[in-house]
């Protein structure tokens, strides 16, 4: 019960967040590339977070800043979700050499550390916010995979599937009305993980130059703008980092929540 | 025993030519080529197309990837195009200083989690629990660099009693924080599944002292999913490595990787990459072993 408040409040975070940013033309004081100060200025009554070190408003920026994240993170979690689905959907099915050659390709993918693929294709490519969520989603598919395969896994032996076939269903038919509403509740868990994971990697690959480039704002490249001015103008990196653990950790709470509504089991022997 | 080992070790030949496949192309598929970035543009066309027969940038890409496989199989990934030193060579000198940050790490990561996921487990709820649970939720949603700059922020820019750059204490404490988090819960988790196994109370119950129940009937059972966890968490100690290296100016293979990106220096990457990659299945294989050991029933499941 206790897990369940928290991914309330989480989902009223959430809400409030996306209110901000699908709003932010309304509600942002200032234009976000508007220079309002004098370099950069402490948080006031004209500006709320401060300026930064152009003397941009700081609270506009990370109005605007939240569409660029909050968007970034849900495309590359649809695209995972997508290709995650399909890959476990299909191996879990079909079994056999399938299932391994797709399980090989999902080992060789865990086996690097994503955040250098990542940004070894972002170097490649023209680093603008439409490869970086293309790149996060091609990077992070592989444990909604997994899942998926392990779901369907045990689906594929429960006996409705054999009905459904012995009434002549087709294979997708089968797969995608039949077995896959029923494996829905652990990929709704990994969605919400996934988007707190896909923020996260947005952020880092900001912060390093290789994601959303500037004049646009996302949380990750104002806090590598905010970088050099730590002594001088620390509100630039604080405020746009508790934003991004804000976001991310309401993510959490809402997929911890979901997780514990499917299985009973676990708010018993879990906390 | 023995034969599951080599089925493992022989899993591995397949994943490491996934991966230099997919790797390989990864950087050379890219458009434009190295050499605009290394040699003066205004070059003799001759003197280049020399220059590329040198680097082998002038055969078919599969020739490139067959040469490049032949001579990594000999340890030789080439030289550096920034450097001119053998890449090994290069990552040879990084190497020690990411492995004493990571293994620090490590240690410094088990030598906590296992204290406070069991008494979280054991005391349920407690003040303690209670407070480790947001610790854990803070650090598994905290960005790494961010922590590693406010971190900096604080005991470097404030409070001057760490330098920023240059000193272990800083990035060690935020990859901490940063792995610590997750694996505290997954403990927690374990151990609670444990404490509720009939056998337990069959210990309880033949007036085993509370102290002997907890630390060697449970903890050894719960210490199982928490040796998975730690083989599977390694691309991410890794990658935290390239973000915390290059934050902190630590001069080891991860900051050498980004900035081997950043300059398309195409064997170094190549190079750093194979390494991680062999670094991470070694460790995964390990825990799977150690897993074995500990657990005879994995050992007899088919495949």
């Amino acid at each position: 019960m206790r897990r369940n408040k928290a991914a309330i409040f989480g989902l009223a975070i959430m809400a409030i967040f996306l209110g901000l940013a699908i709003f932010a033309p309304v509600i942002a004081p200032y234009s976000p590339d508007e220079i309002s100060s004098a370099g950069a200025s402490p948080p006031s009554w004209q500006h709320l977070f401060g300026t930064d070190d152009l003397g941009r408003d700081v609270l506009s920026r990370s109005l605007y800043g939240a569409r660029i994240s909050l968007s970034v993170g849900a495309v590359a979690v649809v695209i995972a979700l997508l290709l995650g689905t399909l890959a476990g959907a299909v191996a879990g099915y079909y079994g056999g050499w399938v299932d391994g050659s797709i399980m090989r390709a999902v080992d060789v993918m865990f086996a690097f550390p994503s955040i250098f693929l990542i940004l070894a294709i972002q170097a490649m490519l023209t680093p603008n916010i439409y490869n970086v969520m293309f790149v996060i989603g091609l990077t992070s598919w592989m444990g909604v995979a997994r899942l998926v395969r392990g779901e369907f896994l045990r689906i594929r032996q429960l006996q409705y599937v054999e009905a459904a076939r012995a009434i002549g269903c087709g294979d997708l038919r089968i797969i995608f009305r039949h077995m896959l509403p029923n494996a829905q509740g652990p990929i709704i868990v990994a969605a919400t993980l996934g988007m707190a994971g896909a923020i996260l990697t947005e952020s880092a690959l900001s912060f390093l130059g290789m994601g959303v480039q500037p004049p646009m704002s996302s949380w990750g490249n104002m806090l590598m703008d905010s970088q050099a001015y730590m002594r001088d103008a620390p509100w630039m990196s604080i405020i746009p980092g508790l934003l991004i653990m804000v976001t991310v950790l309401s993510l959490y709470f809402i997929g911890e929540g979901v997780r514990e509504t499917l299985s009973p089991k676990e708010r018993h022997a879990g906390s | 025993m023995r034969k599951f080992v080599l089925n493992r070790l022989l899993q591995i030949i397949p994943l490491l030519l996934g991966i230099s496949l997919l790797s390989f192309l990864v950087t050379r598929l890219a458009p434009g080529d190295p050499t605009a970035l290394f040699i003066d543009p205004n070059i003799d066309p001759l003197e280049l197309a020399r220059v590329r027969a040198n680097w082998g940038l002038d055969q078919p890409i599969f020739i490139q990837y067959l040469v490049w496989l032949k001579n990594a199989l000999l340890l030789d990934f080439g030289r550096s195009y920034t450097t001119g030193l053998p890449v090994i060579t290069e990552i040879g000198e990084r190497l020690p200083m990411t492995l004493l940050l990571m293994i620090s790490s490590f240690i410094l990561t088990l030598l906590i989690t296992i204290p406070v996921g069991v008494i979280s487990a054991v005391k349920k709820n407690s003040w303690f629990d209670n407070l480790f649970t947001f610790i854990s939720f803070a650090g598994m949603a905290i960005p790494t660099f961010w922590l590693g700059l406010m971190l900096m922020l604080v005991f470097s820019v404030k409070l001057h009693w760490l330098p920023a750059v240059g000193n272990l204490a800083l990035p060690l404490i935020t990859m901490t924080i940063g792995s610590l988090a997750g694996l505290t819960r997954y403990q927690r988790g374990a151990m609670l599944e444990v404490l509720n196994q009939e056998y337990i109370r069959v210990a309880r119950a033949k007036g085993l002292p509370e102290r002997v129940v907890i630390f060697k009937h449970a903890l050894r059972n719960a210490l199982l999913p928490t040796i998975t966890i730690l083989g599977l968490s390694l691309p991410d100690l890794f990658g935290g490595a390239f973000v915390i290296e290059t934050i902190f100016a630590w001069p080891g293979m991860g900051r050498l990787g980004v900035q081997a990106i950043f300059q398309r220096n195409y064997p170094t990457i190549m190079g750093i990459v194979m390494l991680s990659a062999i670094l991470i299945i070694v460790g995964n294989l390990l825990a799977d072993i150690a897993y074995a050991i500990v657990d005879p029933r994995i050992r007899y499941e088919k495949k």
